[in-house]
């Protein structure tokens, strides 16, 4: 019964979806109001069906109903309520399915905005959204659908179907197979949907450049509307990807949080493009240049964020992450293709109207660095995207390596890949050239600014931050990698609290308000700016924690007697007892206590453990963890003898500084937050900053 | 505006640097990085690596043949033949099905594989595995990298755990 009725109110809403997009463009086309208003009520219908879809295949899962066949696929009877519920996006279809939901939930929002200024982008926007919806609706009504169940032809094997074929009975097993213990973690159930939700939320201002593009109002307008959303695309987006190396670092138990793998990659390079476009925008909106850059952006963050939703779902690259084998590829790559070149169309189509107000003049200028910062972030994306796809190329293109024999070993005929070397490798430097540029492009003017300027208001904050890595130095560093990162880490700490410093000494020296009261108004009538220096402050501990964890990264193990030690660094760890117990949920519980030392003094214990899922018949290895701001200390328990006296094999990482890792991770959520954060009166605002943007774009 | 054309040849003079110094890092570090992709048959037929680096293989673990000492934290396992194409493993009748052919066919071709490291949790009977080491001498597959995905239970969404 649930079923069949989420299933119809999903295949309702996939109808309802190609009418509100077929309305949208004859309201556009006739310029009707009746008809545009129609299809703005199809778009706001898509989210009340869709709702009534999830909560039947949330019952279901809630319920176990194990004849649906997906339900069977992700959960069981020993799964508390919780982990049933979030088990929604657990598996393919369901996600898929999840991602039409937030769709739908997150271009309704649009929807009630007021447009009576931006009246003539509405149809265009709900034809892009809609558009997007019915493709995933498509697919998981024909494809993967959730609601499918299991059936019994008399004798023989279970048939999958939405409906019965005829004398079949429903089969209904006694329990399901449940989610991947490995899946089992709080980061793994938020990750994904804030993964999602950054993908669906780039949909928007994607939405609103398309609708610039068609309708030919060129200003940055579409940019205006959609800078929130942009941002809080990137915000969820950047959650969901700190998020998974969390996951990683304490459940994966090889002591790393990001692998390289082609899935984590997918997710990053819209990540990439976003961050590019969100920092090019402001040169738009400053002095009206990189339009026809910034139209590019976008369409390229859709795209990938497409690419992304299907390289997580379908089988194309070797990975880590699990790719689910299905027919999905072919429609992805069919959908993508139409996008991206009917955007790319459209762009050549309006390219005139969208040429740059002025000529960019200064090397040193800040636009010019700005210039500089997107081509880094394209050359990090396209460093990650040669890489994802070379094993597809080298096998592919072995006919140019056999005509030109300097290339023999690149295309090779032969199917090759890059490891994690590879990227480091090439990203490592753009990264530091990212961080370099963090630091030098504040302190740059618009417009007009030389070597002399640049310098003079450089290196004060120079001298200061070269403190840091002289001190390593002295301290006995000598890893010149390390001692740079430090020193470019430093730099950017040095200006950007000097740019903070600068300003609230002004504010305190022309209205006399007290520091910290002058630091807050700053930050309040400036939010995007400041904001952005929050941001900076948590990509540079972030490098930092990386730093530590890469570059420091110690690592012993060996196989310890009860009341034996390990030792590694300044540290020991005493292997003092092994508990193995069974617990309610299912789960066998191999569980060590070690205590740690350092230098002799006792600092205390760590429960590194293993756990074995019977009814999975897999075991989960759940590092134990001692983590300060220092080092982490992590301890995984590799195996232990039947009698747990005769001993129990330990793997012990020293990884220094990992936690400003996740600390930046919070710093610079934090700092979008703010940048995000609502104005009181933006549309006031926004109107007062037109009315002085053609002054500006004169002078 | 005498001078507007100067500036635009530095622009043009920068960006090209820059882009060429891009490409070279691509480029350089891909063909020190890159590693052949190979199926356990692809390697036999080419008697080893040619170049010696280090290179990827592809197989079905046989559950039969796991041993792992934990004194030493040494791993010995023995894979056999699966085919790398996904429409190919599709038109099979999917990952599972392949894995459990493979595992099962008598004739299949097999690669010993030694690795040194925590045992991973995803280490069974026909699980994937993308291994990335070199052969020794002796025939046997050194791993110093091992990827692992079951296909049985989850064909939806099981990661893996990965070894390093």
């Amino acid at each position: 019964m649930a079923a069949n009725l989420g299933f119809g109110a999903l295949c309702l809403a996939f109808l309802v979806s190609l009418y509100g997009a077929a309305a949208a463009v004859v309201g556009a086309a006739r310029h009707s109001a009746a008809w545009v208003g129609s299809a703005r009520r199809a778009m706001l219908l898509t989210f009340p069906l869709l709702t009534v879809s999830a909560l039947s295949l949330l019952y279901l899962l809630a319920n176990g109903n194990y004849e649906v066949r997906y339900v069977a696929s992700v959960t069981s009877s020993s799964m508390p309520l919780y982990l049933r519920l979030t088990a929604l996006w657990g598996g393919q279809a369901g996600s898929l399915f999840f991602w039409s939901w937030l769709m739908a939930a997150f271009a309704s929002a649009v929807m009630l905005r007021k447009w009576d200024r931006d009246g003539e982008f509405l149809p265009w926007v709900i034809l892009v959204a809609l558009v997007t919806l019915a493709f995933f609706l498509g697919l998981s009504i024909v494809v993967e659908n959730p609601f499918v169940r299991t059936w019994h032809l008399g004798s023989g094997r279970p048939f999958y179907a939405m409906f019965p074929p005829l004398g079949a009975q429903i089969f209904r097993p006694a329990n399901g197979s449940g989610l991947n213990p490995l899946l089992r973690h709080p980061g793994m159930i938020i990750h994904p949907p804030m993964l999602y939700l950054g993908f669906v939320s780039f949909v928007i201002p994607y939405a609103y450049a398309i609708a610039a593009l068609i309708t030919g109002r060129t200003d940055d307008r579409w940019m205006r509307v959609t800078r929130r959303w942009t941002l809080v695309a990137w915000l969820f987006l950047s959650l969901g990807l700190l998020l998974g190396g969390r996951w990683a670092y304490d459940v994966l138990g090889w002591g790393g949080y990001w692998g390289w793998d082609p899935v984590e990659i997918a997710a990053f390079m819209p990540w990439l493009t976003g961050t590019a476009f969100l920092h090019s925008v402001m040169i738009q909106e400053k002095r009206g240049m990189f339009k026809q850059w910034n139209m590019v952006l976008i369409i390229l963050t859709y795209a990938l964020v497409i690419f992304g939703t299907f390289l997580t779902r379908s089988g194309v690259l070797t990975s880590v992450h699990a790719f689910a084998r299905s027919a999905i590829g072919p429609l992805f790559l069919g959908f993508i293709s139409i996008t991206f070149l009917g955007s790319l169309g459209l762009l050549v189509y309006r390219w005139n109207a969208l040429r740059s107000d002025v000529e960019m003049t200064s090397i040193f200028s800040r636009e010019a660095l700005f210039l500089l910062n997107n081509l880094l972030f394209m050359s990090i994306l396209v460093a990650c995207f040669s890489g994802v796809v070379y094993p597809i190329l080298s096998e592919g293109l072995g006919i140019v390596g056999d005509m030109i024999p300097a290339w023999a070993d690149v295309f090779t005929g032969q199917q090759k890949t890059v490891g994690p070397e590879y990227y480091e490798n090439t990203t490592g430097p753009l990264f530091a050239g990212l961080l370099l540029l963090m630091g030098v492009a504040p302190l740059a003017a618009w417009r007009h600014s030389t070597a002399k300027t640049l310098g003079r208001a450089i290196w004060k904050p120079t001298l200061v931050s070269l403190a840091v890595p002289l001190l390593a130095l002295l301290g006995g560093m000598r890893h010149w990698a390390a001692l740079l990162g430090f020193w470019l880490a430093a730099f950017v700490v040095a200006v950007t609290v000097y740019e903070f410093w600068r300003a609230a000494w002004a504010r305190h020296q022309l209205h006399g308000e007290a520091l910290p009261l002058a630091l807050w108004q700053l930050a309040g009538r400036n939010r995007r700016r400041y904001g952005g220096y929050i941001i900076h402050l948590g990509v540079v501990l972030m490098a930092i924690g990386i730093l530590g964890i890469e570059i420091f990264q110690t690592q012993t193990q060996g196989t310890l007697a009860q009341g034996e030690t390990l030792a590694l660094g300044e540290y020991t760890i005493t292997f003092e007892r092994l508990n193995v117990f069974d617990t309610t949920d299912g789960r066998n519980v191999a569980r060590a206590t070690v205590s740690v030392r350092r230098d002799g003094d006792y600092l205390g214990e760590l429960y590194p453990r293993r756990d074995y899922y019977y009814e999975a018949q897999q075991p989960v290895t759940m590092p134990g963890v001692r983590s300060t701001l220092e080092d982490d200390l992590y301890v995984v328990l590799v195996d232990w003898q039947p009698i747990s006296t005769l001993g129990a094999t330990f793997k012990v990482y020293h990884n220094p500084l990992v936690n400003w890792l996740w600390l930046g991770g919070l710093v610079f959520i934090l700092g979008t937050m703010v940048a995000a954060w609502p104005d009181h009166d933006p549309e006031l605002r926004r109107a007062a900053q037109r009315k002085s943007a053609p002054e500006a774009a004169q002078a | 505006m005498e001078r507007a054309g100067k500036p635009r040849l530095k622009f043009l003079i920068g960006g090209a640097l820059i882009v060429t110094a891009v490409i070279y890092l691509i480029a350089s570090s891909m063909s020190a990085n890159a590693q052949y992709y190979y199926t356990i048959d692809e390697l036999q037929a080419r008697g080893g690596d040619p170049s010696g680096r280090s290179m990827r293989v592809l197989g079905a673990v046989i559950g039969d043949s796991i041993e792992y000492d934990p004194q030493t934290l040494t791993l010995r396992f023995t894979v056999a033949n699966m085919p790398a194409d996904t429409a190919e493993i599709e038109r099979l009748g999917g990952l599972a099905s392949v894995l459990h052919e493979a595992v099962s066919n008598p004739e299949a071709t097999l690669l010993d594989v030694v690795y040194v490291g925590p045992k991973p949790d995803l280490l069974r009977n026909e699980a994937q595995a993308v291994m990335t080491g070199k052969v020794g001498e002796d025939g046997v597959f050194y791993a110093d990298e091992l990827l692992l995905k079951c296909p049985t239970k989850y064909e939806d969404t099981a990661p893996e755990s990965a070894g390093e």
